[in-house]
């Protein structure tokens, strides 16, 4: 016998005895969250092509490779607001990598959480992770720049003050690494009659070490995308000198990007597009490179 | 090392307390060095946070000696770099902008995250969920900058002049408060979405065999249900929001207005703050001051704003684990 439509409705009338206007709703309700999710993503499309039409022009090796030009922006280039940035990097990690990780191991592995002071350090992360970074910024002026550090507008004062912004991220993620060794492994160690740190040093800490090394990239890339902090720091927007050593002043992108979009002169909007795109570029490496190790070395317990 | 141990416990005493006793040998000193170490780290956050305590209150209570508590707060003339008469400190123009422009922001962020989130929780396929949370993470780690350039070079000029004809400056708080709310949509959407995923299973199983159709399943069931965690993740986005400081900056330009206009310029707390900081202002004087006194309002406004979230998530956490 041949299934008729009329079968069909019959059925579907048993089965689901929702109404036509009912299951409209429930079309359009589906429709709208898919469309209010769409919206998000094609925000960061069309911000992409903005950024790549307006600044990929201008790229070349010459870009990389000359200072900046208040003057004259055909020839202005990204070469010292480049290398401060990759310094800031590696300054930076020198920092956040032991300090960091040595308060994940503390929290995790010796702190006994009932203690008060323990709960106030955990307490304190919480908090420090939702302070605006321009607080961090007058931190930074405050003691680092000028006060008890007296360091300058020198390049370590801006690590300094990245890397205690970006704390948290590390500890957190940190944290969560330890977290995943199991606790049989620990226990195993301990009883074949390693101490606690060798059993920290030689077990828990290479199992936990990729779940590290995700969270101290990703804080990185956080770290050098922060514009605020370096404004009051003192990072210089058009540094026209190559970067001579951590107490010497120093530039970075995002301060050269807001100096040229801010500029009163629209050329230079196309400048800091094509900074915008090297600053980008950099960020999609090291992301790449957290996706890598975290592909290759994840450890399932 | 283990022949070392093996040899250390043979040649001390026998008995029940030789174990206990070999723990404080120089080993269990170095144990106990290292212990102090990773506490002293641990200490720095301490350390950090009553740094930023001393280092605004030092300058703020200089700042206040000069200038009066009820002129700051309850002051509506915001103009600490003019000299003279025209000089005045009501911070009152900066904090409006800073609520005004979160408001406008989380006006676009909340419709957009929540849906976000009950699309990728309730509705999406694990592989349409596998592209677009991780597009919605590059968005959530696109620099501040970046969008403020955006804002800047397209927001205004191409959308709200071009495409929605909405007469505003080049500078203005509209354009800053959509770009805002991008900012926050990604942080609303990832927490509200933690949230939806924590209600168990069995909730819209039972709701289900009852015969509520999906959509009664999520806005009847699964959205109350989450509905501190998502409220949490307002309070969390609406923090972020309040803290920004580059968009405003580039976006809304550098005039403090007590307006409901939108067109115009404003200037919140953060954006005040970096954009004095740029300038060259000499140290220890009353304008230096305002920047540790701003500043000392945004940090204890931020700092009230995440205790209600750590509450509320400690909540939320406690219902279903």
């Amino acid at each position: 016998m041949a299934v008729t439509a009329g079968h069909r409705e019959a059925t579907r009338r048993a089965v689901d005895p929702a109404s036509g206007a009912q299951r409209l709703k429930e079309a359009a309700f589906k429709a709208t969250m898919l469309l209010s999710t769409l919206v998000g993503l094609l925000f960061l499309l069309v911000l992409i092509v903005d950024v790549a039409r307006d600044g990929v022009p201008l790229l070349s090796a010459d870009f990389l490779s000359s200072f900046p030009s208040r003057i004259r922006p055909e020839d202005s280039g990204v070469r010292s607001a480049l290398q401060g940035t990759l310094l800031l990097i590696v300054v930076t990690a020198a920092f956040i990598v032991p300090v960091g990780i040595a308060t994940a191991i503390y929290l995790e592995e010796y702190a006994d959480p009932e203690r008060w002071w323990n709960r106030l350090i955990e307490l304190n992360i919480q908090n420090l992770a939702a302070v605006p970074s321009i607080v961090y910024g007058i931190l930074g002026l405050a003691w680092i720049v000028r006060g008890p550090l007296s360091l300058g507008r020198v390049l370590l004062a801006g690590a300094l003050t990245l890397g205690l912004l970006v704390l948290p991220v590390v500890i957190v993620v940190a944290r969560e690494a330890i977290r995943a060794v199991p606790s049989s492994i620990r226990d195993g160690s301990l009883a074949l009659g390693a101490t606690q740190w060798q059993t920290i040093w030689k077990q828990v800490l290479p199992g936990a070490l990729p779940g590290i090394a995700t969270g101290v990239i990703l804080a990185l890339s956080r770290a050098i995308g922060e514009t605020a902090p370096l404004i009051l720091v003192g990072a210089v927007a058009f540094y026209r000198f190559d970067s001579d050593g951590l107490l010497s002043s120093f530039s970075a992108l995002p301060i050269q990007i807001l100096e040229a979009v801010t500029d009163s002169d629209p050329a230079f909007r196309d400048l800091a597009a094509a900074a915008i795109i090297v600053l980008l570029v950099i960020l999609l490496l090291m992301n790449s490179v957290a996706i890598y190790l975290r592909n290759r070395y994840e450890q399932k317990w | 090392m283990a022949s070392a141990d093996f040899t250390a416990r043979a040649a001390g005493p026998s008995g029940p307390g030789a174990g206990l006793r070999y723990r404080r040998t120089r080993r269990s000193t170095g144990e106990q060095v290292i212990k102090v170490l990773l506490a002293v780290a641990a200490v720095l956050s301490v350390v950090t946070t009553t740094g930023i305590v001393i280092s605004l209150l030092n300058e703020t209570i200089s700042f206040f000696g000069e200038v009066g508590f009820a002129e700051f707060f309850f002051g509506t003339d915001w103009n600490p770099l003019r000299r003279g008469a025209q000089q005045s400190f009501g911070v009152l123009p900066l904090i409006w902008s800073t609520v005004y422009l979160t408001l406008i922001g989380l006006l676009i962020a909340i419709p957009l995250g929540l849906a976000s989130a009950i699309y990728l929780s309730e509705y999406a396929s694990p592989r349409v969920r596998r592209l677009v949370k991780p597009t919605l993470e590059v968005l959530a780690g696109i620099p501040t900058i970046v969008l403020g350039y955006f804002a800047l070079t397209y927001v205004t000029p191409v959308v709200l002049r071009d495409l929605l004809g909405v007469e505003v400056r080049i500078f203005n708080g509209l354009s800053a408060g959509i770009v805002l709310g991008i900012l926050v949509l990604p942080t609303i959407a990832s927490v509200a979405e933690d949230a939806l995923s924590a209600v168990p299973q069995s909730l819209r199983e039972g709701a289900f065999g009852l015969g509520a159709t999906q959509r009664q399943v999520v806005l009847r069931v699964v959205f109350p249900a989450a509905l501190s965690g998502i409220v949490a993740a307002l309070v969390l986005g609406a923090s972020r929001a309040i803290g920004e400081t580059v968009v405003i900056l580039i976006a809304a330009g550098a005039d403090p207005n007590l307006t409901l206009d939108l067109g115009v310029s404003h200037q919140t707390m953060a954006a005040f703050i970096a954009q004095t900081a740029r300038g060259d202002i000499s140290q220890g004087g009353t304008e230096f001051q305002t920047i540790f006194a701003v500043g000392t309002t945004l940090f204890v406004i931020t700092l009230l704003v995440n205790a209600v979230a750590i509450r509320l998530v400690r909540r939320f956490r406690q219902v279903y684990d």
